[in-house]
């Protein structure tokens, strides 16, 4: 079974790198910023219909200190975005952000004094999801493209150290969503 | 029960002390603010008045240069089933009302919203304190003189290192 009945006695030689990449993106723990509605979604995406276990996310931390990538899942008003920055640094590297919905990505329909038009004015956002609320599916689209941007080493906020030898915001290319 | 709560208020303030409205059968009571608190006090304790329930208390901006804001209290009375409304208005200069949690406590938190967002000054409020935005904001995002997005840089945000 597994490697060992598929390779027999060979051994796989690789960059180190990219071993360690290839373990991060398949266990990404997620901290659940869940603000509103949109957190609704995020609970069904985790649960058993759709399954985010079959991409190594089921494990929902409530502490920074234990996860890889936040999901923020709601409206972030400018009192909640202290909040949500003061648990951002509080994960340790390497980090992703994943802002969920329209609201968190760009404020959304609410366009008004309190809310923030879009929480990249505050945080490194690696990936942005669409819909009011997006659909769980949607989230679990996202979260592959994000597994696809882990395997290349790239994060928009960690310390470039820790993630292989890219260098951040350097031009690459993405995947399509469409094909 | 509307002509016995204007009859009783007439009865125990005198003619000139409430001026009231009616429309569809809802009252509307306009009071001067030094009154308020004892004309509540009343409403409350009267025993075929018995307005126990402070359903709602919330403020108004007018935006006009007399009277500017009003603060509304939505009474209810659990006992006789009927809804009463009463309005008193402040100036600009200097909205300060007397507060209303020693007859409702329930009025602590509403007249700490009406503050929050209108700037009216509770008197004697036990803790008269934003409840919604930061403490350190200095708008009052209600009013109408307030742009709808907000001014720039009064709500700080966290740097994006």
């Amino acid at each position: 079974m597994g490697l060992e009945h598929a390779l027999g006695d060979s051994f796989v030689t690789t960059k180190l790198d990219l071993a360690i990449n290839w373990c991060r993106k398949n266990s990404l723990w997620p901290m659940p910023m869940g603000i509103s509605c949109c957190a609704i979604e995020m609970m069904s995406f985790a649960g058993p219909r759709f399954d985010a276990a079959r991409f190594g996310s089921e494990v929902f931390r409530f502490s920074p200190r234990q996860s890889d990538v936040m999901i923020v899942a709601g409206t972030t008003t400018f009192k909640m975005a202290k909040v949500v920055r003061k648990i951002y640094d509080q994960m340790p590297d390497p980090k992703w952000v994943i802002a969920m919905g329209a609201c968190t990505s760009s404020g959304g329909m609410y366009r008004t004094y309190s809310v923030v038009q879009g929480i990249d004015q505050f945080l490194p956002v690696d990936v942005y999801v669409a819909g009011c609320p997006p659909r769980p599916d949607n989230l679990l689209n996202a979260l592959i493209t994000l597994q696809q941007k882990v395997q290349r080493g790239e994060s928009k906020g960690s310390f470039p150290a820790y993630i292989g030898e890219k260098k951040l915001n350097e031009p690459h290319d993405l995947p399509s969503i469409s094909g | 029960m509307n002509a016995k709560i204007i009859e009783a208020l007439k009865s125990r303030f005198g003619e000139q002390a409430a001026q009231t409205s009616e429309f569809r059968g809802e009252l509307t009571v306009i009071i001067p603010k030094e009154r308020i608190v004892e004309v509540c006090r009343f409403l409350k304790e009267d025993p075929g008045l018995r307005f126990d329930f402070l359903a709602d208390l919330s403020g108004l901006d007018m935006f006009t240069p007399v009277n500017r804001f009003a603060v509304v209290y939505n009474l209810y009375s659990l006992a006789n089933k009927h809804r009463i409304r009463l309005k008193v208005f402040t100036e600009e200069d200097e909205p300060k009302l007397p507060t209303m949690t020693g007859v409702w406590s329930t009025a602590n938190w509403h007249e700490r919203e009406t503050f929050d967002m209108f700037g009216i000054v509770f008197e004697g409020h036990p803790d008269m304190r934003r409840v919604y935005l930061p403490d350190e904001f200095e708008h009052h995002p209600l009013r109408k003189d307030f742009p709808l997005m907000g001014i720039p840089g009064s709500l700080p945000l966290p740097k994006k290192s």
